[in-house]
């Protein structure tokens, strides 16, 4: 596979990177053991919040960052893989940490995952303290079965259910292994907000400063928000592509449905404020008569709501650097919520991150 | 009897052929650069591309990738001519101020004529919005809403085998529409008047006089003839030698062929589409005259058409489509990973692929040209026919 390196699409401008008030400082990497290929840089924080700079063997991007799910080899961007993808034909195969990291090793992305046992947030029971130790004993498998450590970066899998007891066995056992980075798994599948963002919040508080933490599947706008708040730096999920597909484009008021017989008379951009080559060029009369219809209509939208993704994760890093995180959280949240009816699960996240929303 | 308008097209032929075949050079109102014929449309789906993403457009040969076909029934009970206003009409409405649009209601795989429904008020056609009955009002209103460069009046299509009867009074309806919509023609946009007739050569003849008497520039519609070339050159025949032809539904390589031999200059076809849907990729060689004279047994018994890249064989090759070319399928990615898009059903897959089919169908019309002026086109036809027919005789001989 030919692969040619990206350039960063996230607003490099090093006038912005002038602004840092004196009560910020930069955190420096120390050189990490497990792997010397990549360095984040914490450029700044907001209490728990970080913006961060990660230089990759092939990309150089700021976090938070959202990263675009590219299944089967599609829309790749940063190049993170995982194989934890059943075969194409549907059958059902057992995968090894070694096959996994071997498949990795062959695939040559920047960011490569440890085989981790998952199960659903649902679950109750021992099977999640067994999915969990499982855990553990496979990233050492997977260390001793990586070739490429020079120029691929293993990150660990935390995982332990909804479980504070077990998910804290599990921080401290993968931090033991001193690797590039670190992904806190088995989320973002139905759990209830208000747990969901305890998870979060436990693992960040205890997961080294100087490490990217990667939420998997996530996710909505507002979980990115709200993760980023809680000190997470990069995510990844479904949602804008799949979305798009069912005729619905990511705005700052939330999601705006192009199927709905409004839109046929409506000559505005799917989002006024967007700078996307969608929203400077089509109106959202035009997007629904493609919709449902045309495969245009998927690809127009998948590439806004891409840009929205990315353009918030810019707006994060930003305003963290700025030291202008709070005013940027209450502007989102005032414009998705314009009644002032934040979800109860936002303000207690944002209580734990002492992020003042109180005016919105 | 109204002429349309002044000056939104100039036409002018620079090269003669022996035969009928003719290199011309088309400037169209919304088009900055002048483009040369015979060209090839390209398809659209209410403006756009089926696949290929607006910012990848420019990547595409230009100006010959500058002429889009639309369909106006696209539009129906899916856009307001009100909401199309609004928005400026095409051009505007899609952001695309370097192309140039031609609308005609025919798309060879949406919208096809229902000839059996249509009655002296209006055309049938069966359209993604089901079958509609289009009358020549209704037909302009979209027409002015959408502002297209050029675009071709209303016709009452019937295939080739109907009685004497229902073929004469296709002819009738058409004439009588064509002075209908030219009645309506918006402010811009060159007219072409529709021609049909069916196998009827006399029809045809009539059809495209009364056209002609009109001065404006000949439609016409290429739906399987047993005896094409004769009826093709009574349309041509009767029609200005000084105006461009147009013809709807000749769409693969030796019927446009057949088209440029006969004098007709703009092509709309489906076989870019066809092809990228059956995961097909066009690998012909263009260079057919140089080819060809250098090394004849090159190229015998296999099948330089085209390839298909859900083949397995196709599983490790790491090499692009055709090698050298200059797309930006061929330019990015291999033969490998298109086969790979295309067995996990990929949407991509059909992407790169009308990308790439797109640009060397444009080559091949770009040789056509050349063929041309270099008063070399029949020897042209004679080379391309025959690698055809190469391939299957050898692919016969080893059946045997």
């Amino acid at each position: 596979i030919t692969r040619k390196p990206e350039t960063s699409n996230c607003a490099p401008a090093l006038s912005q990177r002038e602004f840092l008030p004196a009560y910020l400082h930069c955190i420096p990497l120390s050189p990490p053991s497990a792997s010397a290929s990549a360095s984040a840089f914490v450029l700044a924080r907001f209490n728990r919040a970080r913006a961060a700079r990660m230089t990759l063997p092939h990309f150089v991007c700021e976090t938070p960052l959202f990263m675009p799910v590219g299944t089967q080899g599609v829309l790749k961007r940063l190049d993170v893989t995982s194989s934890k993808h059943s075969p194409v034909d549907g059958s059902p195969m057992l995968l090894t940490p070694e096959e996994s990291i071997q498949i990795q090793n062959k695939i040559g992305a920047d960011i490569i995952m440890a085989l981790d046992d998952v199960v659903k947030t649902t679950t109750t029971g021992p099977r999640i303290g067994e999915a969990m130790y499982r855990t553990i004993r496979w990233i050492d498998r997977c260390i001793a079965a990586h070739q490429r450590p020079d120029e691929q970066n293993l990150f660990a899998i935390v995982q332990g259910g909804l479980d504070p007891v077990l998910r804290d066995i599990c921080v401290k056992a993968l931090t033991k292994r001193n690797l590039p980075g670190y992904a806190i798994g088995g989320l973002a599948g139905g759990e209830d907000k208000d747990s969901f963002w305890r998870v979060v919040a436990q693992c960040t508080a205890a997961l080294p400063e100087d490490k990217p933490r990667y939420v998997m599947g996530v996710g909505y706008p507002l979980d990115i928000v709200v993760c980023s708040a809680l000190g997470a730096d990069m995510y990844d999920c479904v949602y804008p592509t799949r979305t798009a597909r069912f005729g619905s484009a990511l705005t700052p008021e939330g999601v705006l449905k192009l199927r709905h017989k409004a839109m046929a008379e409506d000559t505005r951009p799917v989002d006024p404020t967007c700078a996307c080559m969608v929203c400077r060029t089509y109106s959202r009369a035009y997007i629904h008569s493609l919709v449902t219809k045309d495969a245009m209509g998927s690809q127009l939208l998948s590439y806004h709501n891409l840009y929205y993704m990315l353009q918030l994760s810019r707006d994060l890093h930003y305003s963290i650097i700025q030291g202008r995180f709070p005013e940027f959280v209450c502007d989102f949240l005032k414009k998705m919520f314009p009644n002032g009816d934040v979800p109860k699960w936002v303000c207690n996240a944002m209580e734990v991150a002492e992020i003042d929303i109180g005016a919105c | 009897m109204t002429l349309a308008f002044p000056v939104a097209m100039k036409f002018a032929v620079k090269t003669w052929s022996n035969g009928k075949a003719r290199a011309g050079q088309l400037q169209l109102g919304s088009c900055p650069s002048p483009m040369e014929t015979p060209a090839l449309l390209l398809s659209t789906r209410k403006g756009l591309p089926l696949f290929i993403s607006p910012d990848l457009l420019p990547d595409l040969p230009y100006p010959d990738s500058a002429l889009l076909h639309v369909s106006p029934l696209h539009f129906v009970e899916t856009m307001s001519p009100n909401i199309i206003s609004k928005l400026g009409g095409l051009n505007q409405m899609l952001g695309l101020h370097r192309h140039a649009f031609a609308a005609f209601p025919r798309d060879s795989v949406q919208c096809l004529p229902e000839f059996d429904s249509s009655n002296k008020l209006g055309a049938s056609f069966d359209t993604p919005s089901g079958r509609r009955l289009i009358k020549p009002v209704d037909y302009m209103e979209l027409i002015c809403s959408l502002k297209p460069s050029l675009w071709a009046t209303l016709a009452d299509e019937v295939p080739g085998w109907v009685s004497d009867h229902r073929n004469k009074a296709s002819v009738d309806r058409t004439v009588k529409w064509l002075d209908d919509c030219i009645s309506q023609s918006p402010a811009s946009g060159a007219v072409f008047g529709a021609i049909v007739g069916g196998s009827d050569k006399e029809q045809r003849k009539r059809c495209a006089l009364e056209v002609s008497k009109r001065n404006i520039s000949g439609f016409g519609f290429g739906e399987s003839m047993d005896d094409r070339p004769a009826l093709l050159n009574e349309v041509t025949d009767h029609l200005p030698g000084e105006r461009p032809r147009l013809i709807s539904g000749l769409g693969l390589p030796e019927e446009v062929l057949q088209g440029v031999a006969a004098g007709i200059d703009l092509f709309d076809s489906s076989y870019i589409y066809h092809l990228t849907l059956g995961g097909f990729a066009l690998t012909f060689p263009l260079d057919l005259l140089n080819l060809a004279e250098e090394f004849p047994e090159k190229t015998m018994g296999i099948d330089q058409s085209k390839i298909n890249l859900k083949a397995t064989v196709y599983r490790k090759d790491t090499g692009p489509i055709v090698e050298g070319c200059v797309c930006y399928t061929c330019r990015n990615h291999t033969r490998a990973y298109i086969n790979h898009l295309l067995n996990v059903h990929e949407m991509l897959a059909q992407i790169l692929l009308e990308i790439h089919n797109t640009h060397h169908y444009l080559g091949f019309f770009q040789a056509i040209r050349s063929a041309i002026k270099e008063d070399k086109f029949e020897r042209f036809c004679d080379m391309f026919l025959q690698k055809r027919r190469d391939h299957l005789t050898a692919a016969v001989a080893v059946g045997a």
